[in-house]
């Protein structure tokens, strides 16, 4: 059983291991290795799509994942201990926007968008007719605002677990001692749900950073990192495409175990 | 400030944002897949069944999916199930926790990139150049249903191992002491106790992993090199190539319903396995 189990963990992280060994290949094959060297991380980070790329794919994730953590957490509290329609209403829609495939979100956005923007830029032209209208098109942020929804459907169902398993009479205590709302919710509530804000906002990160179908369909002009792999891998496998690969899933293999810790962490029982 | 204020205030930038990015897109969906082409590529407005009529030219993509996805769906439960068993019942406390971490990891990193690593595996330099040197003949792997399969089994094997996990873990163990007590050699307590009890786990992997791969498009279009393609990939073509917006949408539609059916006859298993109805953390 054991050895069994071994196996599949090796199953699951060689592939990895692979494409970390050939990033430091010394030669110019992407399957030969002829001895190491860290010239290909050197080519990748001066190579301008390379690194414009990173700064796009940067920029949408810090930015849905702090939108996420932001209005996530808000609707999470809101929603804790409602029920009746809204309810059913809310958890209906957070179901839909984590369960629809991402291909279909993408495709979904892309021509509500498009459509929308195709009736609002004649409008804007008329408004400013000096030649100064501003024109709306798919770019860095539809990428966000899509973005920012699953990140922010992650958000309430991390939170939402965490919530439920909150104890209430903590929070009635500070009522009952007379402290306002706000002053209960950054003394008593914010602190014990503070893991888990950070949990959803690191998961938020990894998954815009990593994404690819969404951002293939609604990032318009922008290309993000993945979408620069892809089309590269399309043009063959380098050494390049390595030293890029092994840089995120480093970046998201040190964020990921980041938000298991602090997510662990948090549930411990604090010492009595 | 009343509290019912305070909850509305909460809610709308959330509401807002799943209305106009998620409610708003998809009721864009239903209505263009009732369109038409518009003769420069996009949509023109038209109330037909047309698109409807045509999904059977996209039949091979359905075809694909319809069958390449269940056959990884029972291949990652078959080498998920024994895995989430070990991590349940035999591994030790200690290590179970980051076991779990490890098995949870690869699932929330780019599945671009590992699926990327898998073209140096099964290309001619890897697992081909190894087995021809072992004398067993030189198969081709790479851009083929194989290599497929492998990238969907390699790529959702989390998110079935920790369903199964959570029901195994959940699982009363007295039972298995009362069926051993009642002379049930091993392997007989587990058909008749353990199996029956994890099926909810099972059912609840076999269904995330079905439906997660309906809409697969990254592995197939990297591992089947245009041979093998999916409902995803015909998307894409419709939509970033062919431009046939009305088209796009009504296989998008019909994807969503077949994943419907899928959901439902979990629900409707679910409610007569009357397993527990809890969320299983992926996180």
């Amino acid at each position: 059983m054991k050895a069994y189990a071994a196996a599949v963990y090796l199953f699951l992280y060689v592939p990895i291991a692979v494409i970390a060994f050939f990033s430091f290949n010394a030669g110019k094959s992407a399957t030969q290795m002829m001895g190491f060297s860290v010239q290909w991380y050197g080519k990748a980070l001066s190579n301008p799509f390379v690194t414009e790329a990173l700064r796009t794919s940067f920029t949408v994730a810090l930015t849905s994942a702090t939108l996420a953590a932001v209005f996530g957490t808000m609707a999470a509290l809101a929603l804790q201990g409602m029920k009746g329609r809204i309810r059913v209403i809310a958890d209906a829609m957070i179901y839909v926007a984590v369960m629809v495939p991402g291909i279909v979100i993408g495709i979904a956005t892309l021509i509500a968008l498009v459509t929308l923007f195709g009736w609002i830029n004649p409008l804007l032209l008329r408004i400013f007719p000096d030649g100064h209208a501003p024109q709306l098109a798919m770019g860095l942020v539809s990428l966000i605002a899509a973005h920012t929804l699953f990140s922010m459907a992650l958000v309430i169902i991390i939170l939402r677990a965490r919530l439920s398993g909150m104890d209430r009479s903590l929070m009635e205590a500070s009522a009952d001692l007379y402290a306002p709302p706000l002053a209960t919710f950054r003394q008593v509530t914010l602190p014990l749900i503070f893991p888990g804000i950070l949990a959803g906002f690191l998961l938020s990160f990894t998954f815009s950073f990593d994404d690819f179908i969404i951002a293939f369909f609604v990032a318009g002009s922008e290309t993000t990192l993945p979408i620069y792999v892809f089309s590269s891998i399309r043009r063959g496998v380098t050494p390049e495409i390595n030293a890029i690969g092994t840089m995120v899933l480093a970046t998201s293999l040190v964020l990921l175990i980041s938000a298991q810790l602090v997510l662990r962490r948090g549930t411990r029982a604090p010492p009595a | 400030m009343s509290k019912r204020l305070t909850t509305i205030l909460l809610l709308a930038p959330a509401g807002l944002w799943f209305g106009i990015m998620l409610v708003l897109p998809l009721c864009f969906v239903v209505v263009f897949s009732f369109g038409d082409r518009a003769a420069e590529g996009g949509y023109v407005p038209a109330l037909t069944l047309t698109q409807y009529a045509n999904l059977p030219a996209r039949w091979a993509a359905f075809r694909n999916t319809l069958t390449l996805a269940p056959l990884g769906t029972i291949l990652s439960l078959m080498i998920a199930y024994p895995l989430a068993y070990f991590l349940a019942m035999q591994a030790s406390a200690k290590w179970r926790t980051l076991l779990l971490i490890l098995v949870i990891v690869p699932f929330w990193t780019s599945i671009l990139i590992r699926s990327y690593a898998w073209i140096f595996i099964l290309g001619g330099q890897g697992v081909p150049a190894l087995l021809n040197w072992l004398g067993l003949g030189n198969p081709r792997l790479i851009n083929t249903p194989f290599a497929v399969l492998t990238g969907i089994v390699y790529g959702y094997l989390p998110l079935m191992v920790l369903p199964i996990y959570v029901s195994l873990e959940r699982l009363d163990k007295r039972l298995l002491e009362a069926s051993a007590d009642l002379g049930a050699p091993p392997f007989r307590s587990f058909l008749q106790v353990t199996l029956p009890l994890s099926l909810p786990g099972i059912a609840t992997g076999c269904m995330l992993v079905f439906i997660l791969l309906m809409g697969e498009y990254l592995i197939p279009s990297i591992l089947g090199g245009g041979k093998v393609f999916f409902i995803g990939n015909a998307l894409v073509d419709l939509f970033l190539q062919s431009r046939n917006w009305a088209f796009g949408a009504a296989v998008s539609v019909t994807l969503v319903l077949v994943m419907l059916v899928t959901v439902s006859l979990y629900m409707w298993l679910m409610r007569r396995l009357g397993g527990a109805r809890d969320d299983v953390s992926l996180i």
